[in-house]
């Protein structure tokens, strides 16, 4: 079995003493590891950090089995990722959330390329990367089959005006529909749908609300125990960003 | 053909997993100690020994020592006031070699790892943060490697020092002294890029 493919690099364990085993989210074969031989050595070290992008050649006498990787830097993002604290722990929730609800060897090119995206974001130090990646947690949810519809009020049909969305059905719900039930639904930030600013404090919002549909379906669907400390570390980060004078 | 006894295959099995040596070159390294009993095996044996009886972590810095403190926390010489925060004690001994840092350290004992359980207690984070509320320190230089979970870990432990009034610090990222830039990979190239200063 052999295939060459490219991919994020998203985590690497040291194996034995000089080979590691690494984790990529490639573009046709899904989440995959395999060991690289020599990638716990000091050469590969630059090459082996999480978040380049590497082209693979993956060899195994059966599919099932780990298999070898052989690779080479496309694109290097460690450095740029690295040069911010936020953008740190955006990368490693990023990362540890697809590391612990995507199945192995389960192809889908459009989280590849939106995870992708908001590598490059996060390496650039784009200024706007909370709301990129709240978005790539939403867009996360559906790939996950957990998506949400945002896209008109479940109760009114109202495309206009959304401001809740029901924990139950993940669905939209117009203000004036909610208002009843304001206390159970949770609150939609307009930036999501298109509509305002993705202030600090919409980001939080927006990042409670995917992480409720991560915590309750998402993480039990995958018989976690809970999300990833790394996402955790992230919410508190913003939060304390929204908190912060002018942060709001 | 006999094989050696089983001590000798016990010792070959041991030396086996220690760093650099797989299965041949510790039955070589085995044979050597056996021919040089008197000059090497013997006094190897008795290192060993006393190492393994006497050598601890250090109570106060994760250090090695052969008491309760190591050599460098009982040092009066040495500057209480700066701490330098390592990954590992080889980290220490690298900085040590360099002879350039007078302060005291504080060894985490690895980085950050979800994956593999390592949470900020497993590394002395928290007792980081209490060592420099207690001994005043004024600043932390965090030394530990420009990897993700390095940088990851030094985050973190910024975070354990928020309010505590120490400076914190980072070694500096770039071009290493020999190094040529062609050889050098884009991340170092950029980080010393923008760590560039007036000439």
């Amino acid at each position: 079995m052999d295939w060459r493919d490219e991919g994020l690099l998203l985590g690497i364990r040291d194996h034995g003493e000089s080979s590691a085993i690494i984790d990529v989210l490639t573009v046709h074969h899904g989440r995959h590891s395999g060991l690289v031989r020599g990638g716990a050595g000091q050469k590969m070290s630059a090459v082996l950090q999480p978040g380049t992008q590497l082209a693979l050649e993956w060899r195994a006498r059966l599919e099932e089995h780990l298999g070898h990787f052989r690779v080479e830097p496309l694109q290097s993002r460690a450095a740029g990722i690295m040069a911010g604290r936020g953008t740190l722990a955006a990368f490693n929730a990023m990362a540890a959330l697809i590391q612990a609800l995507v199945p192995e060897r389960a192809p889908d090119q459009g989280l590849h390329d939106a995870s992708v995206a908001l590598a490059d974001a996060l390496a650039a130090q784009a200024p706007d990367w909370p709301a990129i990646y709240a978005r790539w947690e939403v867009q996360f949810l559906e790939t996950l089959g957990f998506g949400l519809d945002l896209e008109r009020c479940a109760v009114s049909g109202a495309p206009d005006g959304l401001a809740f969305v029901s924990p139950r059905t993940g669905r939209a719900v117009t203000r004036e529909a909610g208002s009843p039930w304001a206390g159970k639904l949770l609150p939609l930030p307009g930036f999501l749908i298109g509509r305002g600013e993705p202030s600090a404090a919409a980001v939080v919002e927006a990042l409670q609300l995917t992480g409720w549909f991560l915590a309750n379906r998402a993480v039990a669907a995958m018989e976690r125990d809970a999300l990833p400390e790394a996402r955790e570390r992230l919410l508190r980060l913003l939060d304390r960003a929204a908190a912060a004078p002018g942060g709001g | 053909m006999t094989g050696p006894g089983s001590e000798i295959e016990r010792l070959i099995e041991l030396m086996a997993k220690l760093p650099g040596l797989g299965p041949r070159s510790a039955r070589r390294a085995a044979l050597a100690l056996v021919k040089r009993r008197e000059r090497l095996l013997l006094p190897l044996a008795q290192a060993m020994a006393e190492v393994a009886e006497r050598v601890a972590l250090c109570e106060v810095c994760g250090h090695v020592a052969t008491g309760p403190r190591c050599g460098i926390c009982t040092d009066a010489r040495r500057d209480a006031t700066r701490l330098c925060v390592v990954e590992d004690v080889a980290d220490l001994w690298a900085l040590e070699r360099a002879g350039v840092f007078k302060g005291r350290y504080h060894v985490l004992g690895g980085t950050l790892s979800a994956l593999d359980g390592v949470t900020p207690e497993s590394l002395r984070i928290p007792e980081l943060a209490a060592r420099v509320r207690a001994e005043g320190v004024v600043e932390v230089i965090l030394a530990v490697g420009a990897t993700m979970d390095g940088q990851t870990t030094a985050h973190v432990v910024a975070d354990y020092l928020e309010g505590t009034g120490a400076e914190v610090t980072s070694l500096a990222k770039g071009v290493p002294v020999g190094g040529e830039l062609d050889y050098l990979d884009d991340g170092t190239i950029s980080a010393a890029l923008s760590a560039r200063k007036a000439f």
